[in-house]
């Protein structure tokens, strides 16, 4: 243990005393706890390119990719764990729970560990975060509701898994914006776990109990699902709002194409994990400036430029963007105050 | 453990057979975790050290009580769906209410073990099969962790932390609490004369009833003492984590299971080894996660890699006892 702190220490004092210290030498793995859904898929398609490239080029030792096999947190902390006593210089995670894992990262943290967490973010303060405003995100989906349906009129709610922050910040965004624009209500709220299968069976289940639905505020991965399920209930199809997979922007097209659909997009790019792997190297190269909490932009599409990005998509994939170096150097500048 | 047989006694050689084979399955688990901790080294020696055991051991208390709750179900001829979901439901409450009322918090987790104990006085009652009523209560535990930590967070409560981050000298705290764990329990369930009605529950009910024992008397006590060792891996849980989760525990209801089989259980006949359990949750807490994180598996590999691990496993035990039939 004094050993590894000792290293540590040393490592930090390595690290701070130059700028620009050399990283050809550092490993960073990456910690994921799930790799189930497009989005993930994405996410990890994304991490691979940017550091296959970034090995290649010496810009890093090595980068590892670790899964958990179930998205439970105790698997992950005990992977977090491990990874500590691999010698990683630095973790890149994606969590599974924004608080439970804190002992974990703090004892990366005490080994002398660079730990940046992203999209499923961790609390511990010795971490970084690489954030996205969910809040936002989902007050931003009533505001563009309530450009397509001025009228305002009844809302159907889809909440993403269940007890996770993600969802929370979503829901508390979405909340905000009605607060704001008491013209719409909303009268019902589904789990559709961000899958556009079990996202359409539980809209289906729902449907009949439900007055006129004007729109469907979501959380993205079950606008498709819901689609569907008015589409086989023979209800008219309400305004729903997407969130950048394949699927819904294939279906907005062909709506659009039909009689002139409107709606938005928006979702957290997976490729948000390249950043992460930056800010990781930026923070080994003896950056001491870094701000622990790094506000990134999600990423949205709008009626004018959503087709455009439509082929660039895999087929049932998600909408992404990978970031650079100069990319990550750039959102690090944004965020310095 | 002795294992009354009943029916025509053996002859000489196959029952020094059986006696052989018996103390086979009894070495098994040591075995298992033996070869696990033998590839960990030589993967990464660095794991082998006060600190690192401190590391890879201490998720594994919590996963040895479930082991241990789930073991008491399975030594009554029952199996539990609801353990996972429980130790995530106690983790909660004591990542809130232990902390900031600990009297309420006290009632409510000496509350769920009595509804443990009920459980199993309405499965006996009603002839009801454990398996869909525990599956059931999964739900009603997962539903009342959310209600009571809608989202992520609470903090332990401060002596727990401290408990669970004690660092004795020489030997790490984990491997202290198993043998605890292992030893407490074995007395009881193995060395006095109750815990042999407990397990006979399993092994000849019967038998039991017609010697006056009440069956219902012994379904209580070993779902309550489910529940209560339930309640300690919730905490332990929340000890090392600091911080709870309404999803912590999920997993938890498989890793116990398969740690009871690993350990030399059988799920029926009353057929239980508390040691061997403990030992079981040891190697699958070994085996699943540092193992697979040391032998760099590609990660489109990596879930089914943990599966196989699981699968080899349990395979060699399952070998082991069919040559003992």
């Amino acid at each position: 243990m004094k050993r590894m702190l000792v290293l540590g220490a040393f490592a930090a004092m390595l690290a701070s005393g130059t700028a620009l210290a050399d990283t050809s030498g550092k490993k960073i793995a990456f910690s994921n706890n799930y790799a189930g859904n497009s989005w993930r898929q994405a996410m990890l398609d994304s991490y691979g390119i940017v550091t296959k490239k970034a090995v290649e080029d010496k810009v890093v030792a090595a980068a590892d990719v670790f899964t958990t096999a179930d998205k439970e947190v105790p698997t992950q902390a005990a992977q977090v764990q491990n990874l500590i006593l691999q010698g990683y210089d630095a973790i890149v995670i994606n969590a599974a729970s924004p608080d439970a894992l804190n002992g974990a990262i703090k004892q990366a943290c005490d080994a002398g560990i660079v730990v940046v967490s992203f999209d499923g973010i961790v609390t511990e303060p010795c971490a970084y975060r690489v954030v996205v405003d969910f809040k936002d995100m989902g007050k931003q989906e009533v505001e563009q509701m309530a450009k397509f349906q001025p009228k305002g009129g009844n809302l159907l709610e889809i909440r993403g898994l269940a007890g996770t922050s993600i969802d929370d910040a979503i829901h508390a965004g979405i909340l905000e914006g009605v607060a704001a624009h008491p013209e719409f209500k909303i009268v019902g709220s589904v789990t559709g776990d961000w899958d556009q299968t079990t996202a359409q069976k539980a809209v289906a289940t729902i449907l009949p109990s439900l007055p006129d639905i004007v729109g469907i505020v979501d959380q993205g991965g079950d606008g498709y699902g819901a689609a569907q399920a008015f589409a086989a209930a023979g209800k008219p199809r309400p305004t729903i709002i997407m969130g950048n997979r394949q699927d819904e922007l294939k279906w907005w097209k062909e709506q659009k194409d039909k009689d002139g659909y409107q709606t938005w997009s928006a979702s957290i790019a997976p490729g948000v994990s390249s950043l992460a792997f930056w800010v990781a190297q930026q923070v080994l190269d003896g950056r001491t400036d870094i701000p622990h909490d790094l506000l990134v932009p999600y990423l949205a599409f709008t009626q004018d430029d959503f087709e455009a990005a439509l082929p660039k998509i895999k087929e049932g994939g998600v909408a992404t963007h990978e970031y650079t170096q100069e990319d990550a150097i750039a959102a690090i500048k944004a965020n310095i105050k | 453990m002795t294992i009354v047989s009943l029916g025509t006694s053996p002859k000489n050689s196959s029952a020094r057979g059986a006696a052989r084979a018996r103390m086979l399955r009894g070495l098994l688990p040591a075995l298992s975790l033996v070869l696990v901790l033998i590839a960990i080294a030589w993967l990464n020696p660095r794991a082998i050290s006060y600190f690192g055991f401190s590391l890879m051991l201490n998720l594994a208390i919590p996963i040895a009580l479930a082991t241990i709750a789930q073991m008491f179900v399975i030594a009554g001829n029952e199996l539990d769906l609801s353990i996972g979901t429980f130790v995530g439901f106690v983790g909660c409450v004591t990542a809130t209410w232990l902390k900031d009322a600990p009297l309420i918090g006290v009632l409510i987790l000496l509350g769920s073990i009595g509804v443990y104990a009920l459980l199993g006085a309405l499965i006996h009652l009603r002839n009801l099969p454990s398996i869909v009523v525990t599956l059931g209560m999964s739900f009603v535990w997962q539903g009342l962790a959310i209600l009571v930590l809608p989202k992520p967070g609470g903090k332990a409560p401060d002596w727990l932390l401290s408990l669970m981050a004690f660092k004795p000298p020489f030997i790490p705290f984990p491997i202290i609490a198993a043998l605890l764990i292992a030893a407490v329990v074995h007395f009881g369930l193995m060395r006095t004369s109750y815990g042999v009605i407990l397990r006979g529950s399993g092994g000849n009910a019967a038998a039991l009833e017609r010697a006056g024992w009440s069956l219902l008397r012994t379904r209580i006590v070993l779902f309550a003492l489910a529940g209560l060792f339930g309640v300690l891996s919730g905490m332990a849980l929340i000890g090392i984590t600091t911080s709870a989760d309404a999803n912590i525990g999920n997993g938890y209801t498989l890793l116990a299971i398969a740690g009871v089989i690993l350990g030399g259980g059988e799920f029926v006949g009353g057929r239980v080894s508390p040691i061997g359990a403990v030992l079981g949750a040891l190697t699958l807490a070994l085996a699943a996660s540092p193992l697979l994180t040391f032998m760099h598996i590609p990660p489109d590999w990596q879930v089914a890699a943990n599966g196989a691990i699981l699968i080899i496993v349990l395979a060699a035990r399952v070998l082991i006892s069919r040559r003992e039939r």
